[in-house]
């Protein structure tokens, strides 16, 4: 009789699960992607192809509410991204590269505290603080606080890819007399910029994806796009929201795929360094 | 791994020692004043009086709190008996939340295992395809969900064309509408990690235990399970955490039968109705439970480290 091979990695009904757990996770978005292209102006009956709901976005009476609120929206993921990688920066290779300093280990409780607070209580600490400063809700108040929450999340890749970089080209770098500044500049900043990049494409997405916070501090008539789509959706689903939300969906998925790319090409790199 | 306090190994270098003060100072500044502070000001909130159009009057008092655990009655005047009705609410996410993990982990174990049994080509696609959806706006994924499960939506027109159900679903503003919501949020969170400790796991553990007669579903319980709890553990307080204060999906999904603490405390703040103390006061109550939550995690991991 011969041994049968027995594959101690197979387990009975875990493949089945698998493409249940990617139904779940993809049929609400197939499905709205699907309707936002439904010709009838009725969310439930199918009333053939159209691309009118597209149309309607940047043509009809609410394009100009939704251009405004994107403007918004991306003015503050760039600008909030940005400025979160610069500081993430810097604090990790505080954290990786100065060796042991006074309050270490608060420092690195305090740049991971925003992901240890629950996000309602930050929109609601966020609106108390803006508010007793008496400063006005607005484009201002909002990119504070996206900052604020962004940086640990840039945090995170930058860190792990300054941990696995070894500092042997930075000291190769000081021996042949470059300057600290000049070894951080010329020798780390390329070799970390995988890291930072996906660092900056992580806090962007997250930033975009912000309502909660947002809607807390941004003031009243100063939308982005989140909060104007809750608003709309608060008046029932229409097939306009279903036309940005497919138009939305189609730019995320654009960006995981970038960033995965990056992500790959990034480890080819280190691989063969 | 990133998440640890570095210490040793290769973040253990001092190339720019004495740099330390100035490269944090940005972060120390942004978070501690943008983030510190105003929850320390949320605290102190919760023990100002209740200023009717929204704000506080700066007098000091337990009232929030007061109101929050206790009722006296219309007037204020009758003995405190406890009050339910917040109780209610917290105990409404605990409870949501609680399953809402326990689902991720049923359907996100054996994921995250088939997903880091594949060849590395194929693990790469899987891992992607589980990712996707989490970069997608959480707020456009509730409404998909919502759109999908309405009464007289696509499930509903399935269910009956399939003739498994007559009429409507009835699902949306129930407690199971905001469970489904939950869970289709936060599952790609429990996938992860699990799949990183997979990931990690040496199959010699299997082959020995197979050597000495466990069939396959002790080894799971028995071996793999225990080995890769770090990565479960996680996975759970990744779910539970943000199920707890959730706020889109018991918005969007649930009516007010199934209120949960993040619409509670929203509540608060919008409008002439809200009472800005009471809300930092249960926003009090909440972080209170999720730092208890992370403290015992934390003093777990610090004790299976060493």
């Amino acid at each position: 009789m011969m041994a049968r091979k027995i594959d101690l990695r197979h387990f009975t009904g875990f493949r089945a699960i698998t493409l249940l757990c990617l139904v779940v996770l993809y049929t609400p978005l197939i499905v709205v992607a699907v309707y936002s292209f439904n010709a009838s102006a009725s969310i439930t009956n199918w009333g053939g192809w159209s691309l009118k709901w597209y149309l309607d976005v940047f043509t009809g009476p609410e394009a100009g509410k939704f251009r405004a609120a994107t403007v918004n929206s991306l003015l503050i993921a760039v600008a909030a991204s940005i400025t979160a990688t610069m500081i993430a920066t810097a604090a990790a290779v505080a954290m990786h590269r100065a060796g042991r300093f006074r309050a270490k280990t608060l420092s690195f409780a305090l740049i991971n505290l925003p992901l240890m607070v629950p996000e309602v209580v930050t929109a609601v600490a966020s609106l108390i603080f803006f508010t007793t400063l008496g400063f006005k809700g607005g484009l201002g108040t909002i990119l504070l606080a996206h900052i604020t929450f962004c940086i640990p999340f840039a945090y995170l890749p930058i860190a792990a890819r300054l941990q696995s970089l070894p500092d042997t080209y930075e000291q190769a770098a000081m021996d042949l007399y470059a300057s600290p500044r000049e070894a951080f500049k010329l020798v780390l900043m390329p070799l970390l910029a995988p890291g930072i990049l996906s660092g900056f494409l992580l806090a962007f997405i997250i930033s975009l994806d912000d309502f909660l916070i947002t809607n807390f501090v941004k003031g009243a008539g100063v939308e982005t796009l989140p909060t104007a789509i809750f608003g709309a959706v608060k008046q029932g689903i229409k097939p306009n929201i279903m036309a940005i939300s497919t138009l939305m969906l189609a730019i995320s998925a654009l960006f995981v795929t970038l960033s995965w790319l990056i992500g790959r090409a990034g480890q080819g790199r280190a691989e063969r360094a | 791994m990133a998440g640890g306090v570095p210490t040793g190994g290769g973040s253990g270098s001092a190339i720019y020692r004495g740099a330390a003060a100035r490269l944090m100072l940005p972060g120390w500044l942004m978070i501690g004043l943008f983030m510190l502070v105003p929850v320390l000001l949320m605290a102190v909130y919760s023990f100002l009086t209740q200023e009717f159009r929204g704000g506080v009057i700066w007098r000091p008092t337990l009232a929030a709190y007061d109101h929050f655990f206790l009722n006296r009655g219309l007037f204020g005047d009758e003995p405190p008996v406890i009050e339910w009705t917040y109780l209610t609410i917290f105990w409404r996410s605990i409870w949501q939340a609680g399953l809402a993990t326990l689902l991720c982990l049923i359907v996100g174990f054996p994921t995250a295992w088939f997903i880091a049994t594949r060849a590395p080509k194929s693990r790469a696609i899987w891992l992607f395809l589980v990712t996707v959806p989490y970069w997608v706006n959480l707020l456009i994924r509730t409404v998909s969900m919502k759109f999908l499960i309405r009464d007289g939506g696509p499930l509903n027109e399935l269910l009956n064309a399939l003739g498994l159900l007559d009429g409507a679903l009835g699902i949306v503003n129930t407690n199971l509408a905001v469970q489904l919501g939950l869970f289709y949020s936060y599952l790609p969170f429990m996938v992860l990690p699990i799949y990183a400790a997979v990931e990690r796991y040496d199959f010699a553990l299997s082959e020995a235990a197979a050597d000495l007669y466990a069939g396959a579903w002790e080894t799971l319980a028995l071996i793999i399970l225990p080995v890769v709890k770090p990565g479960i553990v996680a996975g759970c307080i990744l779910v539970f955490v943000p199920s707890l204060g959730a706020f889109l999906a018991p918005d969007l999904l649930g009516g007010a039968k199934a209120f949960m603490i993040g619409s509670l405390i929203e509540e608060q703040f919008k409008g002439a109705a809200g009472n800005w103390p009471f809300g930092a006061a249960v926003s009090m109550v909440l972080m209170t439970i999720v730092m208890g939550v992370l403290l015992v995690y934390a003093r777990a991991q610090a004790k299976g480290g060493k």
